[in-house]
Formats: C-alpha cells, sequence, structure tokens
C-alpha cells in the first residue's frame, strides 16, 4: 500500500550565512517556518521542488522539510525540523536568540 | 612544540587565499553549490543544522598559549564567543557565515593553524596520547612521528581522494590513550630488543560496524614509517569499494578480504615503495624531532607546598586525586582541565576560559597546552608547588571540576543539536547523567567509569567503547537510546555489546542510575571498577539492573 502523503515544507539553507530558510507561497526564501507554504499535495510538492531548486542561488540543499499545520502557520513536523526552526537546546542560540 | 617553516606558513597562507578566490566564486555564481562543496570540505568547512561550522584541526592534540588565544579572538569576532573540542583533537565552530570564513583561515594562518584536511576522503588530522612527551610510562614521544605524518599526508597528491575518511593515531605509550586500535592506521610505539618501533594495526573503527584494528606488522622499524603508511593506503587506494559508502572505509576492506591478504598486499607494495624513499624522510624527522626535545625541568623546588595543600584543602585535594596524572619527573605533574563541569556541553569552551588556559599555561605549565580525545584540555609540564595557585586560579575560571575519568567525564557528540547527520540529541542525555549523579553524590564512590554518547550510528561519540554506551536513534520521530555495556578504548579495546531495548529520552537518566547502582551492589570492593565488574561477572547482572520488569516477568 503507498504510503500516504505528509505535509511538508521547502526549506534549505541561506548561502551567505547557513541560516534555515524557507520558501513562501510568494516564492520568496524567509527566515520563519510560520511564513512557509504548507505543501500537503504529492504533486504540487514535486512542482514546487523543482521551481525552488531553479529559484534561487542563494538556497542551499533545497529539501522537502515534514512539517504540519498550526495555529500560526507551519509547524515543525519532526524533532530536526524543530532544532532547525528554533535553534540548539543547550543554549540559546539561532532563531530563538535572534526572535527574542 | 612544533613550530611551522616558512614552508608551512606559505603553504597555509597560499591554501586560505585559494578558498578566498573558491568563496567569491561560489557567491558570484560562478561555481555551483555541487562544485563548490568538495572545496569547502576540503577547508573544513560543513553546512550543518543552524549555520556553517568550521573544524579546525589542532595536530596530535597539541597547541600553543598564542594559538589558543587565536581561537578565542576567532571565537568573539566571528562566532558566539565559543569552540568545541572534538573527539578527534580538532576545535570547531558552529556559527560562522561562509563570507567570513576566509578571513577567518588567514587570522589561524597567522599562528600557524589551519583546518586543512579536516574533512573529505582524505588522511584526516593525526591523533596522539595527550600526554605526549610527559607521561611516566611513555616509551618515546610520538609527536615527532606524528608531525612527519601530517607534513606527508598534508595534500598528498596520491591520498585527496580516498574512497572514503581515514584517520591516523599514535600512541608512544603501553597504556593507550589515544583509541589507537579504533583508526583506520593504529601506531602503538613498542621497543623491541632495545630498538624502538612501531605495532601497526589496520582495519579499527567505529560507526556502523565497529571493529576493532587488526596487527598487520609487529614490529615497524622508525626509518620504515612513512613508506609503509604510503604502502598502506596505496593498498586501500586499489582495494577500498568506491561503489558503497557504508562499506568504503579500510576496516570493511580488512574484514571482507582478512588480515592475512591485506598483509600480502601491504608488504607487496612496502617491497615496491621502500627503495624510493632516499632517507631525507629521516632527514625532515631530525629536524622535527630537535623541536619537540624534551624542556628542562625544575630540580631545585620544593614540593612541600603540595602536600601541605593536599592535607589543608578537601577541595584541592580531591582536584588533585582526579585530575593529575603521573609525570615522567616525579616533582611534576600532567593537569587535565576538565570541560565537564556537571551540566555543561561537553567539551566546549568559552573564549575567555580559552585565554584563562593560554594564560595559566604561560605561568605555570612551560607553554604547552594539549587537547585530549576525551575533550578535555592538558597541562602536561606543572611542577607540583605550583598546582595550588593553577587550581586556585582554574577555580576562578569554573575550570576546576574534580571529574575526570568519572561518570560525568562523559564524551558526547554534538547530536541532534547541532549535527546534520544525528537523529537524537547526545548534549542533553550528558547533561542530566553530570547533573544527576553529582546530586546523588556518588560520583566518586563510584570511580572510574566512561560513558560516551553518539547521537547517531556513526559514533561520533565513541560509544562503542564506553564502559557504558549510549547511542540515540529515532524511533519514528521521537528519540530513543539504545545502551552498549563493556565497552573499552584503551590498550585492551573492545566494543560494548547492546544490552537490549532502547529507552526514551525520560527513561534513560534513570534506566543509568539503575544501571550504576547495579554495580555498586555487585563489584567486590571499591577497587574493582565498573568494566573489571562486567568481565568478571558477564552482562546478566547488568541487564538485569536496566531491564528489572522483564526480570521479574521471567
Amino acid at each position: 500500500m503507498a504510503r500516504k502523503f505528509e505535509p511538508v515544507v521547502i526549506s534549505a539553507n541561506d548561502l551567505f550565512d547557513g541560516r534555515v530558510i524557507y520558501l513562501t507561497g510568494q516564492n520568496e526564501w524567509v527566515s520563519h517556518l510560520r511564513q512557509a507554504e504548507l505543501i500537503t499535495d504529492e504533486e504540487q510538492a514535486k512542482h514546487r521542488m523543482a521551481h525552488a531548486m531553479a529559484l534561487s542561488d542563494r538556497a542551499v540543499g533545497v529539501f522537502l522539510a515534514p512539517a504540519r499545520a498550526g495555529e500560526n502557520g507551519p509547524e515543525p513536523g519532526h524533532p530536526r525540523e524543530a532544532f532547525r526552526a528554533n535553534g540548539p537546546s543547550n543554549y540559546f542560540h539561532g532563531k530563538q536568540a535572534e526572535d527574542a | 612544540m612544533y613550530h611551522h617553516s616558512e614552508f608551512d606558513r606559505a603553504f597555509v597562507v597560499d591554501r586560505a587565499q585559494r578558498f578566498r578566490d573558491q568563496v567569491n566564486r561560489r557567491i558570484s555564481g560562478a561555481l555551483t553549490e555541487e562544485e563548490f562543496r568538495p572545496l569547502r570540505l576540503m577547508n573544513g568547512v560543513y553546512l550543518q543544522l543552524h549555520a556553517y561550522m568550521l573544524r579546525i584541526a589542532i595536530p596530535y592534540g597539541s597547541i600553543s598559549p598564542d594559538q589558543m588565544r587565536r581561537l578565542a579572538h576567532i571565537a568573539d569576532r566571528w562566532d558566539k564567543g565559543y569552540g568545541h573540542f572534538t573527539t578527534r583533537q580538532n576545535i570547531q565552530f558552529n556559527w560562522p557565515k561562509l563570507v567570513d570564513i576566509p578571513d577567518m583561515l588567514d587570522s589561524l594562518a597567522e599562528v600557524g593553524m589551519h583546518a586543512i584536511q579536516t574533512s573529505g576522503n582524505t588522511i584526516r588530522n593525526v591523533t596522539a596520547d595527550h600526554f605526549s612527551g610527559a607521561a611516566a610510562d611513555e616509551i618515546a614521544d610520538p609527536r615527532p612521528y606524528a608531525e612527519l605524518i601530517r607534513q606527508w599526508s598534508t595534500d598528498h597528491p596520491e591520498f585527496q581522494f580516498l574512497p572514503r575518511k581515514f584517520k591516523i593515531a599514535v600512541s608512544g605509550s603501553p597504556n593507550d590513550r589515544a583509541v589507537v586500535k579504533s583508526h583506520d592506521i593504529g601506531l602503538r610505539m613498542i621497543r623491541q630488543d632495545g630498538e624502538i618501533g612501531f605495532e601497526v594495526s589496520v582495519g579499527g573503527g567505529l560507526g556502523r560496524t565497529p571493529l576493532v584494528g587488526k596487527v598487520v606488522r609487529d614490529f615497524l622499524p622508525v626509518r620504515d614509517l612513512l613508506p609503509y603508511l604510503e604502502a598502506i593506503l596505496s593498498a586501500y587506494n586499489s582495494v577500498g569499494r568506491r561503489d558503497n559508502k557504508y562499506k568504503a572505509r579500510l576496516k570493511i576492506a580488512v574484514q571482507e578480504l582478512g588480515i592475512e591478504h591485506i598483509r600480502e598486499l601491504v608488504e607487496a607494495r612496502f617491497a615496491e615503495i621502500r627503495p624510493l624513499f632516499d632517507g631525507s624522510d629521516q632527514e625532515v624527522l631530525e629536524r622535527i624531532s630537535q623541536q619537540f626535545a624534551a624542556p628542562a625541568l625544575q630540580d631545585d623546588r620544593s614540593t612541600a607546598d603540595y602536600d601541605a595543600a593536599r592535607d589543608a584543602d578537601p577541595v584541592f585535594r580531591s582536584w588533585a586525586d582526579t585530575n593529575l596524572h603521573e609525570h615522567r619527573h616525579p616533582d611534576y605533574a600532567i593537569v587535565t582541565v576538565s570541560l565537564k563541569k556537571h551540566g555543561a556541553t561537553p567539551g566546549d569552551a568559552t573564549s575567555e576560559q580559552m585565554r584563562v588556559l593560554a594564560d595559566l599555561a604561560e605561568k605555570y605549565g612551560i607553554g604547552d597546552l594539549r587537547i585530549s580525545h576525551e575533550q578535555n584540555v592538558v597541562l602536561p609540564y606543572v611542577h607540583r608547588a605550583d598546582l595550588a595557585a593553577l587550581h586556585a586560579a582554574l577555580r576562578e575560571a569554573d575550570l576546576a571540576t574534580a571529574n575526570i575519568g568519572l561518570i560525568s567525564d562523559i564524551i558526547a557528540c554534538p547530536g541532534l543539536d547541532y549535527c546534520a547527520l544525528a537523529t537524537a540529541r547526545s548534549i542533553p542525555i550528558a547533561q542530566q547523567i553530570a547533573e544527576r549523579f553529582d546530586e546523588l553524590k556518588l560520583e566518586h564512590e563510584i570511580g572510574e567509569m566512561k560513558i560516551k554518547i553518539s547521537g547517531c550510528i556513526n559514533a561520533c561519540g565513541h560509544h562503542h567503547v564506553g564502559h557504558i554506551g549510549i547511542l540515540g536513534l529515532d524511533r519514528a520521530g521521537v528519540e530513543n537510546y539504545q545502551v552498549t555495556l563493556g565497552g573499552d578504548g584503551t590498550e585492551t579495546m573492545a566494543v560494548g555489546e547492546r544490552a537490549g531495548p532502547g529507552f526514551s529520552k525520560d527513561e534513560i537518566i534513570p534506566a543509568i542510575e539503575r544501571l550504576v547502582q547495579g554495580y555498586l551492589a555487585v563489584r567486590e570492593d571499591a577497587s574493582e571498577t565498573f568494566l573489571q565488574a562486567y568481565r568478571r561477572l558477564g552482562p546478566d547482572p547488568f541487564k538485569a539492573a536496566l531491564y528489572p520488569a522483564e526480570q521479574k516477568a521471567a
């Protein structure tokens, strides 16, 4: 039986500083997961990935990151994505510090 | 210690300049990421979870006060004010920007440091016993040989595109403090009929296939070191698999072809190569060795103050009991400074702590510092008369934790908090174990205990050779921790055995506590270490402590 497609966002790292970035529905790379486009359809995901790969020289390692719908936009769909979205747990560094 | 020659200086400056050009071309779009990635990896630049990571080599763990201060400067100027010392005697910075890395490399080059070959499928940073040149049990100082290997392997044209990364470690003592048999090549110095040479093992490694290295040559004369290493690398380059990266390490070739076959290949190649070495390598070794000449040590100072301080101050005595190691000179001690304060991130040092260590090395330690594979800092030459003052200074800098070799002296990889490969966190587990046993006030009662934690099967935290190893895995999006028992990273190296089902992140700390309490209940007396008890009794009593419910059900 085919696996059910789980929601994703398109993510990457910024070429200049390595920070985690996400693709919006308006084809912009942004820093916050909640602003990302949540993709719930597999065919749409393939189409958007192809678009993202061609979109920007500043995005490194473009991939489909597991996510889920939240009250304020997409939320991390995997522990790794939670760390990418917020920062490490041993120091108050990364996006959690930038947002504070 | 070794000081860079004019050739070395020109070489690292040139490499930094070339990388600057490569970065510029990547940013301009002249290079694609596919083209740029191998170039950045050749210069120690990874892309991790949150940012780039720059891995800087500290060859055989040896670092001068000025170099340590430069690392502090880099941490402050281009990172977040700290650095992470690793199990391969490197330092990693977790937050640099790509555009800043050329400046960082220029800054390193000014003090004879670099990031060359700290990643990629090449010969990595050569590691060695962190007590080299000072240990009482040493046959000979391994650092000149490690430096010779560094010079030979750096930019060696034949070995830049090996099937996989390649690691070499050197120990100058019968007591192995460099985990030599977990390396592709392990060199253990021995004396035979009055001559110094090496026992050479190949095919060791941890990771998803942990294997203990096998002896390929019982005794290798010093003069044959480079041709023999070249023969091993050459044989590996020809038989190492390139079709599957998980089977590409030398250890797999040794496992699949057998040590006899590998030995035949190596010896045949050695016979071809040996005549090509005309002795100039021995001249280089001689020049290097002069730079590692034993320092003049003081024989005219009393150690009475040390004895008085031990008697008067139980905090100092506790630290001295755990953090000092026997020196070849009876009036001196080797001091290990713990980077494992209870609850801290193992191996991390702030820029301020780096500067303090540099100052203290100059004031009390004849300007010599080492980074250990156990992620601590070593001052190898401290007169016993200075130990009390050194301890007081370390306390002020929050660097006087008395736990070397104890349960909170945990090796832990960066894990899921930083690493793109990790599947579970390592650092918080290490922090919680250290804090729990500090609360219980059992640490010194437990005695020698090596806990090592990895956040994935790549085993950067050396969990396979921990007396208690902890391997973090991802189980359907949930962190899960497997325990291994009986690992040993010394001259009696052994790979730990998996104890049973894994534990959730909420269960693992109580499980470790049960395991350690179980050990305390079955040991013969306080002198029997966990590893000794495990070897005497086998795994059953330890598994019973870990899985009490299953034992009752049975």
